[in-house]
């Protein structure tokens, strides 16, 4: 366990807060996006019911996966499809990469697929040289500065439309200054255009595979994931092994539930569905494992693979709203990433859990109703467990506990602060460990304690 | 071991507990006006929806549309109802469609709920069409129309080897700080003829 | 019927009147209570950091502590949702354990539910902004979460809504967390605070005389924040309203 690679969720959060103008700016941004979204849930009258039904069909479907699996692979094959499995991200990365050079492709597009980016797609197939575009408005803005997604469904949620229009006039030469949204996303219209119209093959993720037929879902608002493999003719389509339903017939469910929590609107501008490859073309499925069969088998955790990547509980927390995602250090922020991240790495990612004030927004906003809330209290179990947590909180929660266990030593103590508090003088009191006391004012300490009080009004 | 044995038996040897399925029967959200839900969604996802009476021209129709008028190179795949003046069937590869301003297309039904239109790729030799063409149109008759997605998919039989997809509103993003624009990547509008809809109509 | 009062630990230290104030209010509708003065913490602090070991004592001397009464009456709806939902984790099987376990109530749900009380009498015209704690909101369903899609309901507000002269303040934001969270508080100082005073600017938008909660521990950080930045917006905890109390005089400036 390296602390060195230790990630610190506080101390970003607190760099980001600091700007007060921006860290309001983000909230509201990302508050707005929740309230779009409650009143698309408002406008469906049966909305639990579909959030339950929802988790029930993930349910049935991780305990049958294997199953699943095997039937989407043979549906697939059968309308033409090629099925590779990768147990681990190189094995992803890899098969991508020979499939490219199989085909002679070096010049590829890419839409959005959060898959990708948890095994580092892009870095690997720049490394061999393959030039690597990704398509969706957001994500090419943030590749452009050299950034990560900073959310799953709005990955330049954290920057400010001036800053697209410096980054755009440094690479997709519109004027200086400029900073109109209409305007740049026009010219960045123009320039992945020409990038789709250049590209060998299209790289997708997917939103849900169909066992029984074999079929890839695929959502979109700007059309760029079919813009990119309707063009080349090699389309790969790389997916989680949790993102498989059973029927036709869930998506109703899902797709009724998706764009609703991701955004407010009832259904994104186009939801394609892939049963084999274009007619002349190209269709490679990459089936992903990398640590999804041993969340899995883990029952604390295994409803997190029910995601079905929504962001709505990114959108809700009031964390990460005033945190920013870059503050979490790692692929998925919010509340679903503090569970999955600390699932694959404890060490690094630590903090995460304790990135939340278990207000169980999140678990009311999904669409799964995963119980993030209730995971993410059991993580902090994990992280305590597995020695991770610093030696001063573990030591305050020891003394805590034993001066609770014993009544007199917790009357004993809680008497002599409140008779301490008063008489020390204020800078004393607030000192600089003394973290509450930076922006708030103590309690005023009573002199008696409630049970004083109550045995002299009513006896013992 | 090869990767898919390994993942299949990491997944074997840790069985879950058996959850059935759901039964999705419903009832699930109708409408009294499924045409009136479909044009007020489809309005405010930004598409345009216009009404074809039994008899009357669509050609006609699609005029009050400026990108129609002003459309050199139109591409219609539905050239028994409206012609359009670039064929598809002359383009050897989906790039050569690349400077169409405006492409009209089949659409088989309708949902209400959501603005969507169901599309598939039969009768469109470069399914790219759908996305390179600067503006689209869609046809659709006013009586195929369902209420909502689960009705949908209950007229949805995927063949073995295929592409459909729903379409609902023109291409947009709200990536540059939350601001929405219309026309993403894909078509800057989307126009959906609903033909025979002098008449409010039930749903399918 | 037995009610044994569970009376919080920073309460019973740092806010004794909110205690005084619950058994008035329970002596109101005829409940006599018992103050068993073995209790001491239900164990949340440590639970909260992962620190199961620690929190198992704690847990345990609850139960020892509780298991003879017909209720337990508690105006904290974190503790309450401790005892509810997460102390299965440490006392599952325990003889005694289901019935305390479901006869543990938050002081509004169980006025609500169990007293059946529907309207409370007593005069309180001041503007009143209910801040919607999270615990029991969300694990005690005090009322229905702005994210559900369900009839709505309010426990808390059908209470003080009783009381003459009252009006309760609209919030843009009506149940986002407060920012304290525990230990959240400290370790997350930064963002707690920064959340805790959107909560207070969103009240004073709302023209909010005073800030009521069933969680003390909610008021006491907004309480702090509002004190150290002058904004003059008290806080009283609803067993204090309901009790009867006046508004809080002037608060102590920094």
């Amino acid at each position: 366990m390296s602390r060195a690679a230790a990630h610190d969720h506080a101390s970003q959060a607190a760099a980001f807060v600091s700007d007060s103008r921006r860290a309001h700016w983000h909230d509201q941004a990302l508050w707005f996006v929740r309230a779009k979204r409650d009143k698309a849930a408002h406008g469906v009258a049966e909305w639990e019911r579909l959030r339950e039904d929802a988790a029930a069909i993930k349910r049935h479907t991780l305990a049958r996966l294997a199953e699943y699996l095997e039937q989407f692979e043979q549906a697939a094959k059968g309308c033409g499809a090629h099925v590779h499995w990768a147990a681990t991200a190189e094995d992803h990365n890899r098969i991508v990469l020979d499939i490219l050079r199989e085909h002679q492709a070096r010049r590829v597009v890419k839409s959005k697929s959060m898959l990708t980016e948890e095994c580092e797609l892009n870095a690997y197939l720049t490394g061999n040289g393959i030039d690597v575009v990704d398509t969706d408005l957001g994500e090419r803005i943030v590749q452009l500065r050299g950034e990560s997604p900073s959310h799953i469904v709005l990955p330049a949620i954290h920057i400010t439309k001036e800053e697209v229009g410096d980054t755009f006039h440094r690479y997709l030469g519109t004027d200086a200054g400029a900073s109109d949204p209409t305007y740049l996303a026009e010219a960045a219209r123009g320039h992945l255009r020409q990038k789709f119209l250049r590209a060998d093959a299209g790289i997708t993720g997917v939103n849900f595979a169909i066992a029984e037929t074999g079929g890839l879902v695929v959502c979109t608002n700007e059309g760029n994931a079919d813009l990119g493999v309707s063009l080349p003719s090699l389309h790969i389509a790389c997916m989680g092994i949790e993102k498989l339903i059973p029927r036709v017939e869930d998506l109703g469910v899902f797709l009724r539930l998706l764009a609703r929590s991701a955004t407010g609107q009832p259904i994104t501008a186009y939801t394609s569905h892939f049963h084999g490859p274009n007619p002349g073309g190209d269709l490679h499925i990459v089936l992903v494992d990398n640590g999804r069969s041993g969340i899995r088998s883990r029952p604390k955790f295994f409803d997190a693979l029910r995601c079905i990547r929504c962001g709505a509980c990114m959108n809700t927390c009031p964390v990460y709203r005033r945190s920013g995602g870059d503050s979490y250090g790692a692929t998925i922020p919010g509340p679903i990433g503090s569970v999955l991240h600390p699932l694959r790495d404890i060490a690094t990612h630590a903090s995460l859990p304790y990135a939340c004030s278990l207000c169980g927004s999140c678990s009311d906003v999904c669409p799964v109703r995963i119980p993030l809330h209730a995971q993410l209290l059991a993580m902090r179990g994990e992280v305590a467990e597995s020695g991770e947590l610093a030696w001063s909180k573990r030591m305050l929660m020891k003394f805590t506990s034993v001066v609770l266990r014993h009544t007199w030593l917790y009357r004993v103590a809680g008497g002599a602060v409140r008779w301490m508090v008063p008489r020390l003088p204020r800078r004393v009191v607030y000192n600089r460990w003394n973290i509450w006391g930076r922006n708030r004012e103590l309690p005023d300490m009573p002199r008696r304690s409630f049970r004083a009080l109550y045995r002299r009004r009513h006896g013992s | 071991m090869d990767p898919k044995q390994t993942i299949l038996a990491r997944l074997r040897d840790h069985p879950l507990e058996d959850v059935p399925l759901p039964d999705l029967d419903g009832p699930w959200t109708t409408y009294e006006d499924p045409l009136g839900q479909f044009r007020t969604t489809l309005q405010a996802v930004g598409g345009l929806a216009v009404d074809v009476a039994d008899g009357e021209s669509p050609d006609a129709a699609l005029r009050q549309v400026a990108a129609y008028r002003d459309a050199r190179k139109i591409c219609s795949l539905v050239p028994d109802i409206i012609r359009g003046n670039v064929s598809m069937d002359g383009a050897s590869s989906p790039h050569e469609l690349e400077d169409i301003d405006f492409c009209i297309a089949a659409g088989q039904f309708a949902v209400a709920e959501n603005a969507a239109v169901w599309v598939t790729d039969q009768n469109a030799r470069h399914r790219v069409i759908y996305f390179l063409a600067q503006h689209l149109a869609l046809i659709v008759s006013a009586r195929d129309i369902v209420h909502n997605l689960h009705d949908a998919y209950r007229k949805i039989a995927f063949a073995q080897r295929g592409y459909g997809l729903f379409i609902s509103g023109p291409s947009k993003t709200a990536d540059i700080e939350q601001s929405l624009v219309i026309g993403a990547h894909g078509p800057r509008s989307l126009t959906v003829l609903l033909v025979g809809s002098s008449m409010r109509s039930g749903a399918g | 019927m037995r009610v044994g009062l569970f009376i919080p630990c920073y309460i019973d230290q740092f806010f004794p009147d909110v205690g005084l104030a619950t058994v008035e209010v329970l002596q109101r509708f005829g409940i006599a209570v018992d103050f068993p003065s073995a209790q001491t913490c239900c164990g949340q602090p440590m639970a909260n950091s992962g620190c199961t070991n620690e929190t198992r004592p704690l847990a345990e001397k609850y139960l020892q502590t509780f298991r003879d009464y017909d209720y337990i009456v508690c105006p904290s709806g974190s503790c309450v949702a401790m005892v509810r939902h997460h102390y299965s984790h440490y006392l599952q099987e325990r003889p005694g354990f289901d019935h305390v376990q479901s006869r543990t109530f938050e002081l509004c749900e169980f006025l609500v539910d169990i007293v059946n009380v529907e309207s409370i009498e007593g005069v309180f015209p001041h503007r009143v902004g209910v801040h919607q704690s999270c615990h029991g909101l969300r694990e005690l369903r005090l009322a229905n979460s702005s994210e559900q899609v369900v009839t709505p309901f309010n426990k808390i507000a059908m209470l003080i809504s009783s009381l003459e002269g009252i009006q309760v303040t609209r919030l843009t934001r009506p149940d986002e967390c407060c920012g304290f969270g525990g230990t959240f508080s400290v370790f997350e100082e930064a963002v707690s605070t920064a959340m805790g005073m959107d909560r207070l600017r969103d009240h004073q938008q709302a023209g909010t005389e005073v800030i009521t909660a069933a969680d003390m521990s909610c008021l006491m950080h907004l309480d702090g924040l509002s004190r150290r930045n002058a904004m003059n917006i008290p806080v009283m905890h609803v067993a204090q309203i309901l009790a009867g109390r006046p508004l809080p005089k002037e608060p102590v400036t920094a």
